[in-house]
């Protein structure tokens, strides 16, 4: 790409301090932006979850009103999905991609600095509601009409926020789908590229699909509350049921979306501490793209109590379950590859093998929930929490982290405090399963979520969860200082970094230069992750 | 040195065709309003076809002597609409294909006019398709002064093809407040 690289040319002065943050173009830096700005946002919305779970540690009424309660469900949920998850693989994306497929740079420089730009000032609308005499959103994140339309009128300031980190996210996905299929190094051929770079290729896809439609679903809120529209007004001959399908139409891929890099960067890490390539490496490819295809067909087992006809119960219910198959496949894969490998248990292993652990937890809850009888008795009960954030939590920040360990070396070019980073794991997993475990069985009692109050028969395994919800979130403090540690110095690293890692990002040296890859790499099957017969 | 390029599509190009893509899922989000109407429409799934008056009356020869089905009359009012609303008869066992007229009660409580709106539907879903009201207070606004209470008609035949296995139809209405009439008929007054 000439373009590209003329135009790192001119930027070999390019500005310092703190106004080199605001203009840079460079994938590196904005990488770093990105997960900055999302450990931020993980904090913010982490103590958002320590409220709720301060509230819940006895029966009653004891901190905070039920309003604000309620406000703090909601906000946890959107900074969370929106603020943490979501930029964090952006942020990975920006940083690998380029290193890993042996492009200079993003396709689209310039339109990256901008998408990154974007969700500071998206998050500082959002935020600022709290502040709002009408309150922030207090109808939970996915805003279901009448309720969502019953708040105050910082309701629209949500809404612009939502649209601004829609807008973020469909340009951040626009340029890595551009990166991936126009910037590969020669020799890079599509079933050559690591899983990580495949994942994410298909999430930007679901990315552009459906982060529009939720767009369009919370402008008909918005039109509906201060236009006089009736998409979802019932005495206007609306229906609140159409916003529940258009809302999981895309929130559905969404759920994927937080859960697919975390498939690839997984992929990357097992087979590096197990020293060996990736087992069914095509296999993989095609159940993330078939995993990526169900999520548009199976939106409605969200909503199996709205009441619909038994054909459509039966039909969502069996789509749903049919993800368990390529997700199997990609489960049994991770293990094959470690079957008789000279496995290592480094931090990112270990994150990366609780994530093989407890995601799976979280997958089996997931068929529970698929079941439409038994899911009339677990819908908007604790259940769903622990499942949610079983997949989330120990699956998607579990890869996140796997995954900055694993490749803090080469961002920073020293090694991470191994023994903090063994530390940090384990604190972690203990006490993320005292902090969601005791809740599946709150749901199976009929504990209902989202209510700041409870029956007293809950309040031992609601005292379980708290205790371990303050252990794992002031356990994030060490994570932070396990970063700055890293980032201030250590051992340095070598380029390899890994004995077992393959793969281009580790032909650089560590730190990564400012510019790596000006003029392209030769892939062959030595550097390449995965060896492929048919070239 | 070229880098491996996605053959025949230049960067500005596929940027183009995604961004193409995204403008048309912001459509295609709006065309799941009239999808979703349509869809209902034709299967009944919701039960709103019952918003619609059948203009014929209907074929009172072709009355089914041989079964009878159980209508159930349910009201609700909406909280913002500070009304009493309630059906006169709860139940009533109907032979398919023969006109019945049942009455709703309505009365204000407040003390200044109010127009409300009822929204019907019908359920089960499937039912809805077979259920014909030739009249109804739903299909109008309906204006009540302040304590003023009225006795309000509704005209149905349940079709004779209603399917064998539906021997009990729901007919349920929801008052809302029409805001916008009620806020038109205070600035009138």
């Amino acid at each position: 790409m000439s373009e590209a690289t003329t135009h790192h040319d001119d930027h070999h002065d390019h500005p310092k301090g703190l106004w080199r943050w605001v203009v840079t173009t460079n994938h590196k830096d904005i990488g770093t932006l990105y997960l900055l700005f999302s450990l931020v946002m993980f904090l913010i919305g982490g103590a958002m979850a320590l409220v709720i779970r301060a509230e819940l540690f006895a029966p009653g009424l004891q901190l905070v009103n039920p309003d604000f309660f309620n406000q703090m469900t909601t906000m946890h949920a959107l900074v969370m999905i929106f603020g943490a998850v979501m930029p964090a693989f952006v942020g990975l994306a920006n940083w690998m991609v380029p290193l890993m497929i042996g492009a200079p740079d993003m396709a689209l420089p310039r339109m990256n600095n901008w998408s990154f730009w974007i969700l500071p000032f998206a998050f500082t609308i959002l935020l600022s509601t709290l502040f709002m005499p009408t309150g922030a959103p207090a109808s939970g994140w996915t805003l279901y009409p009448p309720l969502s339309l019953q708040g105050g009128n910082s309701f629209a300031f949500v809404i612009f926020a939502i649209h601004l980190m829609g807008i973020s996210s469909i340009m951040g996905a626009i340029n890595i789908v551009a990166t991936i299929l126009n910037m590969r190094a020669p020799g890079m051929t599509l079933l050559r590229m690591p899983l990580f770079i495949w994942t994410w290729l298909i999430t930007a896809f679901l990315l552009i699909a459906v982060m529009p439609v939720l767009a369009g679903a919370v402008t008909m809120l918005l039109t509906d509350r201060f236009f006089g529209t009736s998409f979802f007004n019932a005495a206007g001959g609306g229906d609140p049921v159409l916003y529940q399908h258009i809302f999981w139409f895309f929130g559905h891929p969404e759920v994927y979306i937080m859960i697919l890099p975390a498939f690839g960067i997984v992929s990357e890490i097992i087979p590096t501490f197990s020293r060996k390539r990736l087992f069914g490496y095509t296999s993989m490819v095609y159940a993330t793209a078939s995993i990526a295809f169900l999520s548009f067909i199976v939106w409605a087992h969200h909503m199996f109590t709205v009441g619909m006809p038994l054909g459509a119960m039966l039909f969502f219910m069996y789509a749903t379950m049919v993800i368990a198959v390529p997700t199997g496949v990609k489960i049994f894969n991770w293990i094959a590859t470690m079957w008789r490998g000279s496995m290592t248990f480094e931090t990112p292993m270990l994150f990366a093998l609780g994530f093989v652990v407890m995601f799976t937890i979280g997958g089996l809850s997931g068929v529970m929930l698929a079941i439409v009888p038994a899911d009339f008795q677990y819908h908007d009960s604790y259940f769903v929490v622990a499942h949610f954030h079983y997949v989330l939590v120990t699956g998607s920040v579990f890869a996140i982290m796997a995954g900055v360990y694993y490749w803090l070396p080469k961002w920073t070019g020293h090694m991470y405090d191994e023994r903090l980073g063994k530390i940090h794991f384990w604190w972690s997993t203990v006490w993320v399963n005292v902090l969601f475990f005791p809740q599946h069985y709150l749901g199976l009692a009929g504990m209902p979520r989202r209510i700041p109050d409870y029956a007293v028969q809950f309040t031992e395994f609601n005292m379980i969860s708290s205790i371990g919800g303050f252990m794992f979130g002031f356990g994030q403090l060490l994570f932070c200082y396990i970063i700055w540690k890293c980032a201030r110095g250590g051992e340095p690293a070598s380029a390899r970094v890994w004995e077992g890692s393959r793969g281009l990002e580790w032909t650089v040296p560590s730190p990564a230069p400012h510019h790596t890859f000006d003029t392209p790499p030769v892939v062959d099957d030595s550097v390449a992750v995965h060896k492929d017969e048919l070239t | 040195m070229r880098h491996l390029a996605n053959k025949g599509s230049t960067t500005p190009w596929l940027v183009a065709k995604l961004a193409v893509l995204a403008i048309a899922m912001f459509g295609f989000g709006y065309l799941l309003v009239p999808l979703y109407e349509k869809f209902c429409e034709i299967t009944g799934i919701d039960g709103r076809t019952a918003g619609q008056a059948t203009g014929v009356e209907y074929l009172t020869d072709q009355v089914d002597e041989s079964r009878w089905v159980t209508v159930h009359f349910d009201a609700t009012v909406n909280s913002g609409l500070p009304w009493q609303f309630e059906p006169v008869e709860r139940m009533m066992q109907v032979r398919p294909g023969k006109l019945y007229e049942t009455t709703y009660i309505a009365f204000n409580r407040a003390d200044r006019p109010i127009v409300g709106q009822a929204v019907p539907s019908v359920a089960p879903g499937r039912a809805s398709l077979f259920f014909n009201k030739t009249e109804c207070f739903c299909f109008t606004e309906q204006l009540l002064g302040a304590r003023e209470s009225r006795e309000m008609p509704v005209r149905f035949v349940v079709d004779p093809n209603l399917p064998e296995r539906v021997e009990l139809v729901t007919l349920s209405y929801i008052l809302y407040q029409n805001e916008q009439a009620t806020a038109v008929l205070a600035a009138t007054d």
